[in-house]
């Protein structure tokens, strides 16, 4: 029976008899009783349990496969990290693994570094080209004069290679251009650096500060988990912020602080506790010492004093300092992660540390807690590895280093290729899955840097910018399609998880493991190397505990022994710190010449008519990583400048035609360099002497067609940036910016 | 003999950040088309600086008691199924757009095959025992599925000892997603 749509819409029409009559009848193309909700088949036939790779948090994740495609992504109930739930990220992997702009095979550079000209190689004429390279250098430098940048779990199998290489020089943006002053901070204070996941009680805070902190925009998926715990069990949030962040958003207190000024704030915040009477009298005298020295620093640190630095409204600090008080020692003081704002950033992190202590919340819950490790032994290898580990000195200026660095600083590394700068000259770099134009501030200088260069190589699944830089392109496989080592970072709950493939990879990519082996043998190390796969590595490693490789991977996860975390579940407070005591007041950074308790020093303030230029996170995106990524581009096509409203009306030059919502303008620094055209969202949501971009857009590599020249980078816009002496952290919020038009000549 | 289902979904504005992950998760589990979006993220934002406020909402179609789409609909294709979930039967929809025009809350887009789609609180999964896809990745857990008709239930829990609202209360439609404030 052949029914014209007219036909049937009649039918349809004739109400609910003439479905009834219908119903039973089915025609190929006019069903007429196919109500009900379909299932969209997304459930895998196969379903395989692995951590994710969108970020560095490692949530555990379980893949769904079907017809040998990957359908969906969700969170694996059984891992500490997830607890069955997922960030965008996480939940939008596919996006990642089916991006059309993945590098497909090994490239080559046939043309001017920089210009992006490629050709097309086979693995072994590209491995075979890599390793020639790396042994010119050796023969003309020395090995030492390879280092490696590395961001991510496949970044393990690089570092391997370079310890049997023989050469110290690895570094990861991720220390000094991201967490290291609060690492140094703390190492000071309390003896140990946090490391990733912080060791904090947010689920059981009854009062969270967060210091610059935006949490549930920087979205690691756990502690957003516990953030939402706490505000559902009714704790306080105290927001220091000059943007209306969405933690602002949930805030008891929001302090729209100046930017640059929280160190004052926490001064005062400081002086209030301690002539209040709000602060944990006894914990001090047992655990910390340098209190009198401490409350003779704050004693005139009153919140006026404050207010005429910070802008923030003295009955609002001691407003705020009080609730902080009265949740004590349940009263999180967040560290915080990316740190590296204004060059005295481990000082901010040290009045962060001394204040968290002032709480009591240092061992205790719902503060900072002891985590416990998975006790997993490394792979056994022979003791005798040409290099064990010991520091280098390629990123150690010969005018002197960073005294508290506590890893080696990437900022470090591009220095000392620049020739004559530190102990000796960096000639290769190899670079693991990290973006160096976009993480390194002072695009101009790392390009100068990496001129002097014999060799660059890249190992990356997108053409990011670095690649186009690069004389070799190593495509790697996405998390997705290969197996690496274990995950088990010192956690609350202890934990071991596996990264197993759950799909084949793609075009002519290869796992990280297969791509180091391979190079690792070409210039005969391949003894250094003794596994078959990453899985016979994870299997080695497992069975020294006597665990078998297919139980984990079967549940992707084992839980460790559960360890007591704080005071109350009776582990002892105490700093790891040579004395075993809090160090309030630092003779260490006394005795290197640095101020033993931390003071508020001015910034330096931008040109008339001028923004200061922040950035931060949204929760779709790991910075440039997933900027590419169809799926999670769908809600979050491109980043936008955050301009305070009445700012915009005052803008001088906009005064005949003002500049409205989600126009695109140009942004540009003080020192002439221009942002690629980008929305402007007007907004109440910031102070009307900053503005602010999300991290990691305007990209400039053309290989990624989705993600070019979207947006503005604030990457680009950091041509300055002030050095933390303390621990060598690159301070980036100390750039300036004015509006204009776009399409307006400059 | 028990009540008949209603299904329902409150979402908690205080706990919820806007992240987008119940956007991506309803993405992949429903295999949408690009540009197609069941569920979207809204930040309100009430004042001027530094006097602010703002409400999250993680928003989707209302399933509503008295859906006008489910009235517009030339063809029967949108129709009230299993616990009251409005559901568009994609063999009887011509495409037409009716619904679209009715609906106050834009819940609903045009499928590049030509039918009309919306979210239909994963009946696939939620028929099952199983809760919506949305619900299962949020982060934040403020997304919470279940029977309103069972007082019982977590959803029903929330609805009646939370003070709540709905969207666009003057349009009638007895929305079956109350967003707790």
């Amino acid at each position: 029976m052949a029914l014209t749509r007219r036909r049937f819409i009649q039918i349809g029409a004739a109400g609910a008899g003439g479905a009834a009559l219908a119903s039973g009848l089915t025609t190929r193309w006019w069903g007429l009783d196919g109500n009900g909700v379909p299932d969209p088949g997304t459930d895998g036939e196969k379903v395989v349990a692995s951590y994710c790779e969108l970020c560095f948090w490692g949530c555990g994740v379980l893949a769904h496969v079907r017809g040998g495609r990957v359908t969906k992504i969700t969170g694996n109930p059984e891992h500490p990290l997830s607890r069955g739930m997922l960030c965008p990220r996480g939940a939008g992997a596919t996006g990642l693994l089916y991006d059309p702009d993945r590098l497909e095979k090994p490239l080559v550079r046939r043309s001017k570094r920089g210009e992006d000209v490629f050709e097309e190689v086979s693995w072994d004429a590209a491995l075979n080209e890599t390793a020639k390279r790396l042994e010119e250098v050796e023969r003309r430098h020395g090995r030492e004069a390879v280092a490696l940048f590395t961001h991510g779990s496949g970044g393990v199998w690089f570092k391997h290679f370079m310890k049997a290489w023989g050469s110290p020089n690895v570094g990861a943006p991720s220390y000094a251009q991201c967490r290291g002053p609060r690492e140094a901070a703390f190492t000071v204070t309390y003896g140990t650096p946090l490391g990733s996941p912080e060791p904090i009680d947010l689920a059981n805070a009854r009062c969270i500060t967060l210091v610059g902190s935006h949490l549930g925009e920087n979205m690691h998926n756990t502690q957003v988990q516990e953030l939402a715990e706490a505000i559902g069990k009714g704790a306080g949030l105290v927001v220091v912020d000059p943007r209306f962040s969405v933690a602002a958003g949930k805030a008891k207190y929001w302090l729209p602080v100046k930017p640059g000024t929280d160190i004052a704030l926490l001064l005062a915040w400081m002086n209030v506790l301690l002539s209040e009477g709000l602060y944990d009298a006894q914990y001090l005298e047992r655990h910390a010492e340098g209190l009198p020295e401490l409350r003779a620093h704050v004693a005139d640190k009153t919140p006026e004093w404050a207010y005429a630095i910070t802008g923030v409204k003295p009955d609002l600090i001691r407003a705020s300092a009080r609730f902080i008080g009265s949740a004590r020692p349940a009263s999180l003081i967040h560290p915080g992660r990316h740190t590296v704002w204004y060059g005295d950033d481990t000082q901010r992190e040290r009045a962060i540390a001394i204040l968290a202590a002032l709480l009591g919340s240092w061992g205790r819950r719902g503060g900072y807690l002891a985590p416990g490790k998975y006790p997993l032994p490394g792979y056994p290898l022979p003791p005798d590895l040409p290099h064990h580990g010991a520091p280098g000195v390629a990123d150690r200026p010969k005018a002197g280093g960073y005294p508290l660095a506590t890893e080696v600083l990437a900022s470090g590394l591009c220095d000392a290729t620049r020739p004559g700068h530190a102990l000796y000259d960096l000639k290769a770099w190899l670079v693991y899955g990290c973006n160096l134009m976009q993480a390194m501030p002072a695009r101009q200088e790392l390009v100068e840097k990496m001129q002097h260069l014999d060799f660059l190589a890249v190992v990356d699944v997108l053409p990011a910018e670095i690649a186009g830089w690069a004389d070799v392109v190593l495509p790697e496989a996405t998390y997705l399609e290969r197996d690496d080592d274990v995950s088990a970072p010192a956690y609350r709950q202890p934990f071991v998880a596996v990264r197993q493939a759950a799909v084949e990879p793609m075009y002519d990519s290869k796992p990280g493991w297969w791509i180091a082996k391979e190079l690792a043998t070409r210039v005969g190390l391949g003894a250094w190397f003794p596994w078959k796969d990453a899985r016979d590595y994870v299997r080695t490693r497992l069975a020294q505990k006597g665990l078998r490789y297919e139980e984990l991977a079967a549940k992707g996860v084992l839980l460790g022994a559960p360890v007591a975390t704080c005071e109350e579940e009776g582990a002892p407070v105490g700093a790891a710190t040579d004395n075993g005591k809090i160090q309030l007041f630092s003779k260490e950074l006394q005795g290197l010449g640095f101020e033993p308790l931390p003071a508020y020093h001015p910034q330096e303030e931008g040109p008339p008519g001028s923004f200061r230029l922040l950035s931060g996170r949204a929760p779709l995106h790991t910075f440039g990583r997933t900027t590419n990524n169809r799926l999670l581009a769908e809600p979050y096509p491109e980043n936008e400048v955050w301009l305070n409203a009445d700012a915009a009306r005052s803008l001088p030059g906009f005064e005949v035609q003002p500049l409205a919502n989600g126009e695109k303008v140009v942004l540009v620094n003080q020192d002439g360099v221009r942002s690629s055209p980008v929305r402007v969202k007007l907004t109440e949501r910031i102070r009307g002497d900053c503005v602010y971009l999300v991290h990691g857009w305007g990209q400039t590599a053309k290989r990624q067609r989705y993600a070019y020249l979207r947006g503005a980078s604030d990457s680009g816009l950091t041509t300055r940036y002030k050095v933390d002496p303390i621990m060598g952290g690159t301070g980036m919020n100390v750039n300036f910016v004015r509006v204009e038009r776009a399409g307006e000549a400059a | 003999m028990a009540l008949e289902k209603r299904y329902g979904m409150a979402v908690d504005t205080r706990r919820c950040v806007g992240c987008n992950a119940c956007v991506i998760a309803c993405k992949t589990e429903n295999a949408l088309p690009e540009g197609g979006f069941r569920d979207w993220i809204v930040q309100e934002v009430w004042g001027k600086f530094p006097d602010l406020a703002m409400q999250i909402r993680s928003e989707r179609c209302n399933q509503c008691s008295d859906a006008p789409c489910v009235e517009s609909c030339p063809t029967g294709a949108s129709h009230v199924a299993e616990g009251g979930v409005v559901a568009v039967n994609r063999a009887k929809c011509t495409g037409c757009k009716a619904c679209i025009a009715s609906c106050p809350y834009g819940a609903r887009y045009v499928h590049p095959d030509g039918h009309v789609d919306k979210c239909t609180f994963c009946l696939h999964r939620t028929s099952k025992g199983n809760t919506t896809a949305c619900a299962e990745v949020c982060p934040t857990r403020s997304l919470t599925f279940g029977d309103l008709a069972d007082p019982t239930s977590d959803v029903a829990r929330l609805v009646a000892s939370r003070r709540h609202e709905v969207v666009k209360p003057e349009a009638g439609t007895e929305p079956n997603v109350f967003f707790l404030v």
